[in-house]
Order: C-alpha cells, then structure tokens, then sequence
C-alpha cells in the first residue's frame, strides 16, 4: 500500500497547482512565492537610453543624459555605503549566474585587506560569447560611459586600483568607441590621477580578446589577460584571493557594472522596486530567432515571456499557436516547450523552477518550421569546436555529444542511445574545471526531456526507410551481413 | 530447461553458420576524416617560413610602447595577444616570423606564443586573402536562415569554407556565434559586420567589395587587412552618432561600398516596425536623482 489511489490523486493535483503557482517543486528553504511588485516599466525607468542610438556616444552626449553627474560625491562615500547600496538593490550578476553582486563585491574587501600593498583589479567581462545574447555590444558601442563610470565606481566600492576591461576580439569596432570614451575621461580627468577630483587613482585600459568562447569563463578570462591560453584554473584559489597578475581581483559582467552608477544615483530602493523578490531590478532582453521583430530592448525582471515577446518582438512568427519551442537564456540553458512558455515568467527563480535559467535572457524563438533537433545538434557542434581542451570529461564529451547528435538529426541511432545520451550529459555535468562542461549538457537534456518523442519518431522513420532499427553507433541493421566490426549483444 | 536453452541454440546456431559464410574484413574508419579548421602545427611554406624577415613598423613600434604600458612591468608578456594583432594586421597573417618578433620583444620564449596564436581563432596562420568573409551559422543565425546566405556566398565565389578564391581576393570561412543575434543572419568581411542579410544582399556587398578593390587596385593578399584606419591615434572630440545608417555606404575614387550594419532599414538592434520603447522624452542625471538626501 504504497499509495491509495486517493493520496495518489492528492499528491498530483498539489504537484500541478504548485507548479502553476510558482513554488518551487524542490526541497530548499522557501516559505512563499516571491512577491510581485509594480508592473510596466516606463521609459523614465529605463536605464539604458541610448539603447538605440538616440545620441552620440560621446561625452558630452553621455554627460547630459545623466552619466558622471555627482559621481565624485558617490566615491567619497566610501566602500562600505556603496557595497550596502548595491545589496540594497538586490542587483544579481547578469552575466548568467546570478550571483548576488553586493556580496561578491564585499569578498574583495575580506580581513585586512588595507594591509596588502598589492594592487587590485576590476576585470570586467565583455567577452560576450553566448549564442542569442547581444546586449554588452549594445553598451559599449553606444553607451561606453555608462560601463567607464561604472567600472570607477565599482572599482572604489572593491577598493581596486585599476579595472580591464576584456572585450571580445571580433568586436573591433566596439572596441575603438571604448577606447576613444576612456581616452576622452582621462582627458576630463574623470579618470586616472585624482579621479573625478575625488583624490582616488583608478585606471581603465582595455584588452581585446582574439576570439575564444571559453574566455568568458573567469579564471580562463584571467588566463587569457596574462598572455596565456585561455584555460580556466581549478578554484579555489578564488579570483578574489588569487586572480590577475597574483592579485585580488573580481571578474564583473559589462551590464552588472554599467548598471552600478546608475543605481546609486537613484537608489538601491529603485532598483528593487522592479521585478519579483529576490530577482529585482530591469535586464536587457536580447530577442532572436523566429520572431516578427528581433531586438535587444531593456524590461523589467520577472515580466512574463509571452508578454515580452508579444510587446516588443512584434510576436511569434505566424503567432503565437505557431510557436514550438524556446530557449530563454542563450544558448547553455535548456530549451522550453511552448505549453510551459504559456505561463513563464523571465525572472532566475521562475526559470530554475521549469528547470531551465535566466543566463543572459537571450531569448532564442523556434516556430513550428524549426528543426528542433538540428537547433541543438548545431549548438553541440559549437561547444566543440569551443571547448578549450584542458580537462577530459570536456574535450571528449563534446566531440562525443556532437557525433551523437549529428547521427539523432539524421535518424541514425538506436532508441537506447536517447538514454545512452542523458547518461553521458549527466557524467560531465559537474566533472569538468569550468561550467563548460554544462553548458554543452544541459541543451541536450532538455532536448530529450521535452522532445525526446521527436528523436523517437525521428529514428523510427529512419529504421523503417532502411528496412530495420539501426544498430549502436549508427550502423545499418544488416552491417554484419556485410562483415563490419559491430559491437556485440545486439 | 530445454524451452529455456532451445531459443539460446537457435540463435547460436545461425551465429556460428553467420560466422563462417562471413567475409573477414575489418573497417577502422568508415567516415571520411574531418580535419579540423588548420592544423595546430607549422608546416614551411613559400609565404611562411622562418627565412622571411619581419619587423614592425615605425608606427606600430610607438603603439607598441603605448600597449607595453597598460600591463604591470614585471607581466611584459600580457601584450603577447596585441602585438600579435598588429603583427597579423602588419603582416596580413600571423606568419612563423611574426610569432618569433614578438616573443625577442616580449623576452618570452618562442614556445608560449605558438601556444597562444594556435589557441585563438582569430589568429590566420595561413595566408587570408584581402577579404575574409566569416559566416556565422550558429542556431540563431540559422534560424534565420543562414544556410541561404552561406549557398549565396559559396555559389558567388565559387568555394567552400576554408578556401580562398583563385585571384586571393576572398577568404570564406565559417564561423561560431558572433554576438549580432537580434541582427542575425550576418558576416563579418574583415572588421566589419554586416547583418539582416538576405542572399542577395549578401551577393550585392560581395560585388561591391570586390570591384572596389580592383578600381582601388587593391590586390589579393594585400597586407594590412582593411581596417588599418582604426590603427591612427584617437585625437579630437567625436560628436554626433556613432552609428552608421545601414545600407548608406561610402563612395569614393567611382567605387562605392554598403556601410557595415544592418542591411535592412534598421539602425541597429531596435525592433523593425517601429519603436516599444525609449520613445518617450528622455531623462536626464538631475531629473532623477535620489530624493532621500543620502547622496
């Protein structure tokens, strides 16, 4: 008497409503759903104006539309008020983790710290990488000072002495708008020597990649700015303790430290007056794929993902019945079939719970037309050819998965190999130095989660066409007829 | 016992009678070996070996100084990634010599910068021609069809990825995610991305480049990819818009271009029909600011 067909009823309708509600399904410590604050985000709430290229990108522009005004005031406050500031805000990394900013910036200013005649770098991160996302491209290109002040804020709340910021190597153009805004605020004096009068020496330099995904990665990102191949480290160490050139340093996401000034300008209560609890404030949303009109456009957290794409992405191709499946957090976090989309909210909490994740909120839009299986086979071929080499589980996985995967897209495999697949995900998952290694898994087993009678119909068709089932490894049902060296047992 | 032993004998039976008509031939490999982009090794060739002197120029020498100052003394082997760019940009690729230049200025063995210019993808170790086309064909991109721009580009220059056209004025290449998705499908030709491509506006930028490039007697393997003007020192205010209007172009000496950016209608990343947001009157750092006194 396991389970009554009472309590069986019981334990599936709380099951659902409980989904519907949004409570978590897993066991952590959540009391009640987070709570929902004030909803349309106004264009006087936004903090990226320059989103679409209203004006310049030079100083002057920046300095009329609210950069660098009353920033000398903002560092004279000191790094304990700017830190409680930013916790305040409820700002979480945007860079994909999620990561509480406040606390991560508070582990630069650990015991003593004052005592260490060390420098300290700001390392920021503009290798944007990620397939779908596009959002740090926006900000340097246009709105290269709000990223300059944040790094001077943000740099003086870590107490650092100078920040890099790592722009990815095809962004050469972004780079020259960069380098031409930095050179403009040391001209200014907003910068260097005596920063904005401040009496506070910080320095900005860049340093342009050359092309390596897993360069966004921050210990490989560090690598990569001594002048090595960029191959993540084992940690701990922490970054914090232990990371550029030996010393402590934080590796930042572009739009967390874009964002700081701003937010302490107008209030960590602002901020978080956006968006559920605990996943405050506004984000940008990069919309690509099968949509009427992709664009990268800032809304608030937790606004639900049929609205965002209806509003701003002039809706599904076809609408919205048309619409097969979503990827909401570019192209690491697993893809959404549409009956879950109905209801998603756009928020880290909301997304962990439907077993996916906000990452970089690059929402990629499949329609029906979509090949779903060649999406995700063209993604694992990606974090192949990206994988760094370093460690086992990776190098090997992503070539494995991909082989696999390209055999799914055509049929050619075995039923049991769907299964095959998940364990082979589920064994690099958490085995590798980096998140690399789920990155390239968790595609893979959201596909099979939600689509796996797809990849069932798929190999069937192919078995019927060639007169049997496959054999493992993609051989034709008659292979031992025609003497090939099959594995035994089938 | 025997029902449970008569299926296992009928099987092995046929296994055994299988076995002996069977022709004893092993296969190792049954698809066609898949090299990777380049080999990771340097093999001597007419255009790259070490008997081919390379230096830096006067000017890229006081950009060397200036790069050497953005890293810690002590950490000179940081700017390896840099200098190897304009060695490549000097260069026209990152040849043997280039690589070798630089680790004598660096102070740094020969080794660690092979390792770093064989890391990277962006390093050419091959001769490019005086266009490198980079398609990108990464799920959002080839949800917007970039299977239609990479057959215009193929059918165009008459080569597949990895090639190089006979006159050296193309180098197609295909490439992962470049970070332009809302723009997507898109090449990057040089530095330059051009994006809401449709095939024929991808074969009208590749006609474009090319009879400008023969009007301005720009020939294949010119060294110094296109480009080379954002090597001038930054001087001066910028003002206006940085943005380029997409489809706009440049024109001059008779020869006319398409200015990178999107080749649709659009500026950048803002949605096609018309703007959802940012369309109201914009505020500014005094209109906003804290009301609470604490700053």
């Amino acid at each position: 008497m396991l389970s009554t067909p009472a309590t069986r009823g019981l334990r599936t309708s709380s099951t659902t409503s409980a989904l519907k509600n949004g409570v978590r399904s897993m066991a952590t410590v959540q009391d009640a759903p987070p709570v929902q604050r004030q909803r349309g985000l106004q264009d006087q709430d936004r903090i990226f104006q320059n989103l679409y290229g209203h004006h310049g990108a030079d100083l002057k522009s920046a300095k009329k539309y609210g950069d660098w005004y009353k920033t000398k005031e903002m560092i004279l406050k000191g790094h304990e008020w700017l830190i409680s500031e930013i916790k305040a805000s409820g700002l979480r990394g945007r860079g994909g983790a999620g990561f509480p900013s406040g606390m991560k910036w508070s582990f630069m200013n650990f015991k003593d710290w004052d005592k260490d005649t060390k420098p300290r770098y700001l390392v920021v991160n503009a290798d944007e990488g990620e397939p779908g996302t596009c959002k740090d491209r926006e900000i340097m290109r246009k709105d290269p000072h709000k990223l300059i002040e944040g790094c001077l804020v943000a740099g003086r709340a870590m107490n650092c002495t100078a920040a890099y910021i790592y722009i990815r190597g095809e962004f050469y153009h972004e780079a020259t708008v960069l380098q031409r805004a930095i050179q403009e605020a040391y001209k200014d004096g907003l910068i260097g020597k005596n920063a904005c009068g401040s009496g506070y020496d910080f320095d900005v330099f860049l340093h342009r990649g050359m092309g390596a995904y897993v360069c966004g990665e921050e210990t490989s990102l560090i690598e990569s700015l001594e002048g090595k191949p960029g191959k993540p480290r084992l940690k701990p160490p922490f970054p914090a303790a232990v990371g550029l050139f030996g010393c402590p340093s934080t590796v930042a996401n572009v739009e967390t430290i874009a964002v700081a000034p701003t937010i302490i300008r107008r209030g960590g209560n602002w901020f978080n007056s956006f968006g559920r609890e605990r996943n405050s404030g506004t984000k940008l949303f990069c919309i690509s794929g099968h949509v009427n009109n992709p664009c990268t456009v800032e809304e608030e957290m937790s606004i639900p993902l049929k609205e965002l794409i209806e509003k701003h992405a002039g809706g599904v191709t076809g609408g919205w019945d048309n619409l097969k499946a979503i990827i909401p957090g570019g192209s690491s976090t697993p893809i959404l079939p549409k009956s879950i989309c109905d209801e998603q909210l756009m928020d880290f909490d909301a997304l962990k719970d439907s077993q996916s994740g906000l990452g970089t909120a690059a929402v990629i839009v499949m329609d029906q037309s979509t090949d779903v299986v060649r999406a995700i086979a063209r993604l694992s071929k990606f974090y192949h050819h990206e994988s760094c080499g370093q460690c086992t589980p990776c190098r090997e996985g992503s070539k494995w998965t991909e082989q696999i995967m390209h055999r799914f897209e055509q049929g050619r495999a075995r039923e049991r190999e769907i299964d095959m697949m998940q364990e082979l995900t589920k064994q690099v998952e958490g085995h590798t130095i980096c998140a690399l290694g789920e990155a390239f898994a968790w595609p893979i087993q959201g596909l099979i989660r939600h689509f796996r009678p797809e990849l069932e119909a798929r190999i069937q068709a192919t078995a019927k066409k060639s007169g049997g089932e496959m054999l493992a490894g993609g051989w034709q049902h008659d292979a031992g007829k025609h003497g090939m060296l099959i594995s035994p047992g089938q | 016992m025997s029902s449970i032993l008569a299926p296992w004998m009928r099987r092995s039976s046929t296994r055994v009678l299988r076995a002996a008509t069977r022709e004893q031939r092993r296969t190792f490999q049954v698809a066609a070996a898949r090299r990777s982009d380049s080999l990771n090794v340097h093999r001597d060739t007419p255009e790259n070996n070490l008997s081919i002197p390379f230096k830096f120029d006067a000017q890229n020498e006081k950009l060397i100084q200036e790069v050497l100052t953005r890293y810690p003394s002590q950490y000179k082997k940081a700017a390896v990634m840099p200098l190897l760019d304009l060695g490549q940009r000097q260069h026209g690729f990152t040849s043997i010599s280039v690589m070798n230049e630089v680790a004598r200025i660096l102070e740094m063995p020969p080794m660690r910068v092979y390792e770093v210019a064989t890391f990277y993808t962006m390093y050419n170790r091959n001769p490019v021609g005086r266009f490198h086309v980079q398609c990108c064909t990464t799920t959002p991109c080839q949800l917007r069809d970039s299977d239609g721009v990479m057959k215009a580009i193929e059918e165009h220059l008459g080569i597949h990825p990895g090639e190089t056209t006979e006159d050296k004025m193309f180098t197609f290449t295909e490439v992962e995610c470049l970070g332009a998705c809302a723009n997507a499908p898109m090449v990057q030709i040089n530095d330059d991305y051009y994006e809401d491509l449709t095939p024929e506006t991808t074969k009208s930028i590749l006609t474009a480049l090319k009879e400008a490039a023969l009007k301005t007697g720009a020939g294949g393997n010119a060294p110094g990819l296109a480009g080379s003007a954002g090597q001038d020192e930054v001087s001066g205010q910028s003002s206006g818009k940085q943005l380029k209007q997409g489809g706009l172009g440049y024109s001059a000496q008779g020869a006319s271009i398409p200015a990178p950016g999107p080749m649709s209608k659009r500026t950048s990343c803002e949605p096609a029909r018309g703007l959802t947001s940012l369309n109201s009157e914009m505020w500014t750092g005094e209109s906003t600011f804290r009301k609470d006194g604490a700053l």
